[in-house]
């Protein structure tokens, strides 16, 4: 995990402060080493945060939804090439509204090598829902604690430290908008990406015994047929719920076989 | 083999059916409190309010009055209006510089470079006449107002106004059977319908996405903006004292506008309660904190983004629409050239839509984009009423100093303050540009709705432009 150094003296040394790592692509998106995606409630800075790493100007708008498709960019980072992803902000990953496919199904099926949620600092208990969430789809993710300028002038404070080891994911503070806490957030997607830090993202608690032990069947079953799925709980939970969307993937062996390549917003 | 698999994904499936007739009916509800509750107990556990919000209550305050049952709406056209007016009023003198510039003073030195190196007169034409000078026109009219109204346009959705205007108008929507974000992609469609079809995927519900995307070229795009302002300057901003004609036309072109949105509501509510039958659905709309604008990046993305983007678009669309135009106007048969055959052809049946041949055949030219029907209609007009003394002969777009010229141009083409407004109208009610129609075929992947979004639209122009036309001569004969 990224911690700040406190001795100054290290600062010129130090990788995470040391913009020359930096080299953003725009839109040229060959030979990529890892491929990242935002995520995130609407309106809390994700294409901000996607203009900065990839150098593009995608206009952002201060109203929630303004993101419907899927934006893509890339930028080297120490050498190694990334393809970020923005996808479109949702509340949840519950419901079938074509954005929350889009966001879902990328995150599921793409299987992102980090996928970076994007959070409000002051919402963060709404936004949290959607971040549990997320974590439980994917094993590899960076929390960007985002419009932290906002959150200090409404005199909130957040106890970083804590949330990264509730969530079990690094948690990087920003202000996008000023172009705060980008060289540490990179800093922390190299991290995941390489396998350097390992998460241990937060599984949801409150759950009764008797719904674990339905998944858990259900899971073991699922395993069977699609060994090479990752996030079989979730699956088997989505299929308790009844989600036809995941259902029809089951049915007809897609589930199995689909590639971030191919699954796109055109639905 | 094969059939194996399947019977063991259908065996999963059964299982999982079963395991939740095992788990109860409010499991959904359950399995939403698991994530709420423990996102509720990180958030205790690492978050700190100290003292008052204070931001938020000046938020709550700002918000009580824009989004007020009797201030909402008169704020929201104010706002509008204001911002036409920056427009109307700024852009007039750098578009006569620009015209010069680019017109007065380049086009004479290409007829001259042509001439020196013997260019046949015809590729001169095709190439300086018509490509060159719709170019030029293309810019020197679009050009400024665009730079004006973009960034100031564009700093109201940053500042977070636009989700205010769709909770304002959410209500309205739903009355109509439609989905209250469609307050939204119409928003967006005042600075692209095709941008504003595209964000009609926020709309969960197949049929209220699909009204949203028929109804949103009721919003007037960036296409028909200079279009609305430069005929709202000419015909109506005349009427009255020069004092006030800048209001009175920024007034005109918001009236439009709202004749675009009551449009909307109309055909939203009609096809909802025949073709498209529905209940309308429920949504939570969150009303963003208002952020103060980073003025100087909004300014230089909305250049780059939009305004560019949009120039270049009209260029493009431009360059062989003045290929076309001086082609109709130079290929002759019998007597007159194609251009004049149409006019003359379709004049009777414009005049009853209170319009004219030059109006539709421009409309014609121009399907590929709005931005260049004035520059069209401009230069079809010269050549069907042969003001040759004011441009430089058959099929040329020529040169226009200042609005004044180009309203010369308009009177001497036989056009009354009726053609004004019906140009107006018909600007708001007809086709979309090709863009969108492609558009709305990728979104709907269906021709039905296609042609309906397509047709829909012009059959309403010729209605209500019809109406206007002969309770026009009614009242005034």
């Amino acid at each position: 995990m990224t911690t700040p150094k406190n001795n100054l003296n290290n600062c010129a040394t130090c990788p995470v402060h040391n913009k020359e790592n930096l080299i953003k692509l725009g839109l040229s998106l060959d030979e990529i080493d890892y491929v990242i995606t935002m995520a995130g409630n609407p309106n809390t800075g994700k294409s901000t945060v996607f203009n900065n790493l990839t150098g593009l100007r995608q206009h952002t708008g201060n109203w929630p939804g303004k993101t419907v498709t899927r934006a893509e960019g890339g930028f080297i980072y120490n050498e190694k090439r990334y393809k970020v992803v923005d996808l479109p902000g949702t509340y949840s990953l519950l419901s079938t509204s074509t954005d929350e496919e889009v966001a879902r199904n990328f995150i599921l099926f793409g299987q992102p090598d980090v996928t970076v949620i994007v959070v409000d600092a002051t919402r963060l208990e709404r936004n949290l829902n959607l971040a549990l969430q997320i974590l439980e789809i994917t094993d590899r993710a960076v929390l960007c604690l985002n419009l932290m300028d906002e959150a200090r002038r409404n005199q909130i404070e957040i106890d970083v430290r804590e949330l990264s080891k509730e969530l079990g994911i690094p948690v990087i503070p920003a202000s996008a908008r000023r172009k705060v806490g980008m060289n540490e957030l990179l800093a922390a997607i190299e991290e995941v990406a390489s396998g350097k830090y390992v998460c241990r993202p937060h599984k949801i608690k409150s759950r009764s015994a008797k719904l674990n032990h339905a998944i858990s069947n259900l899971s073991a079953k699922l395993a069977k047929h699609f060994p090479k799925l990752p996030n079989l709980n979730w699956v088997a939970l989505r299929l308790l719920e009844g989600d036809n969307s995941i259902i029809e993937a089951v049915q007809s062996g897609e589930l199995g076989s689909i590639n971030a390549q191919t699954e796109t917003a055109q639905a | 083999m094969n059939k194996n698999e399947l019977q063991e994904r259908n065996e999963i499936l059964s299982e999982a059916n079963k395991a939740r007739w095992d788990l109860g009916v409010n499991f959904h509800d359950t399995v939403i409190e698991a994530i709420y509750e423990d996102a509720s107990r990180i958030a205790r556990k690492t978050v700190k309010q100290q003292g008052e919000k204070a931001a938020y209550s000046l938020d709550l305050k700002i918000d009580k009055i824009v989004t007020s049952r009797w201030l909402g709406f008169p704020l929201m056209f104010l706002m509008l209006a204001v911002v036409f007016w920056l427009t109307v009023a700024g852009a007039n003198y750098p578009s006569g510089l620009l015209a010069s510039f680019l017109i007065d003073y380049m086009h004479p030195i290409l007829k001259q470079a042509a001439a020196s190196i013997n260019m046949p007169w015809w590729l001169d034409g095709v190439l300086i006449d018509g490509a060159y000078l719709a170019m030029a026109w293309v810019i020197a009219v679009m050009l400024p107002p665009m730079a004006i109204f973009f960034p100031l346009f564009t700093l109201l959705e940053d500042l977070g106004y636009l989700p205010r205007v769709a909770f304002n108008m959410d209500s309205m929507f739903r009355r109509a059977g439609a989905h209250g974000k469609q307050a939204l992609t119409m928003s967006m469609g005042f600075g692209c319908n095709a941008a504003g079809v595209i964000a009609a995927r926020v709309i969960d519900s197949p049929r209220e996405r699909l009204i949203a995307i028929i109804t949103n070229n009721f919003s007037l795009c960036n296409g028909r903006w200079p279009t609305q302002i430069l005929i709202a300057t000419i015909f109506i901003g005349s009427l009255v004292p020069a004092g006030i004609a800048g209001f009175v036309s920024a007034g005109a072109v918001v009236g439009i506008a709202i004749l675009g949105i009551f449009f909307s509501l109309v055909v939203s509510w009609g096809l909802s309660k025949s073709v498209l039958k529905g209940e309308a659905s429920a949504f939570s709309l969150e009303l963003p904190p208002y952020r103060p604008p980073r003025i100087l990046q909004t300014i230089y993305t909305s250049l780059i983004d939009r305004t560019v983007f949009v120039l270049w678009r009209a260029i493009v669309f431009a360059i062989p629409a003045g290929v076309v135009i001086w082609l109709v106007a130079n290929i002759h048969i019998a007597d007159l050239s194609l251009a004049e055959h149409f006019i003359q052809w379709s004049g009777p049946f414009a005049l009853v839509f209170g319009l004219n041949g030059v109006i539709l055949l421009a409309y014609i030219i121009a399907i590929p984009a709005n931005e260049i029907v004035i520059p069209t209609v401009l230069m079809l007009t010269v050549l069907s009423t042969g003001t040759h003394g004011m441009g430089e002969g058959t099929g040329v777009i020529f040169e226009l100093d200042s609005v004044g010229d180009t309203a010369n141009i308009l009177h001497a083409g036989g056009w009354t303050l009726l053609t004004g407004i019906n140009l107006m109208l018909f600007s708001l009610l007809h086709n979309p540009c090709s863009t969108t129609i492609y558009t709305i075929y990728k979104e709907t992947r269906s021709v039905k709705w296609t042609m309906v979004s397509t047709f829909l639209p012009i059959v309403l122009g010729f209605i209500v432009t019809f109406f206007t036309t002969q309770i026009w001569y009614l009242w005034f004969s």
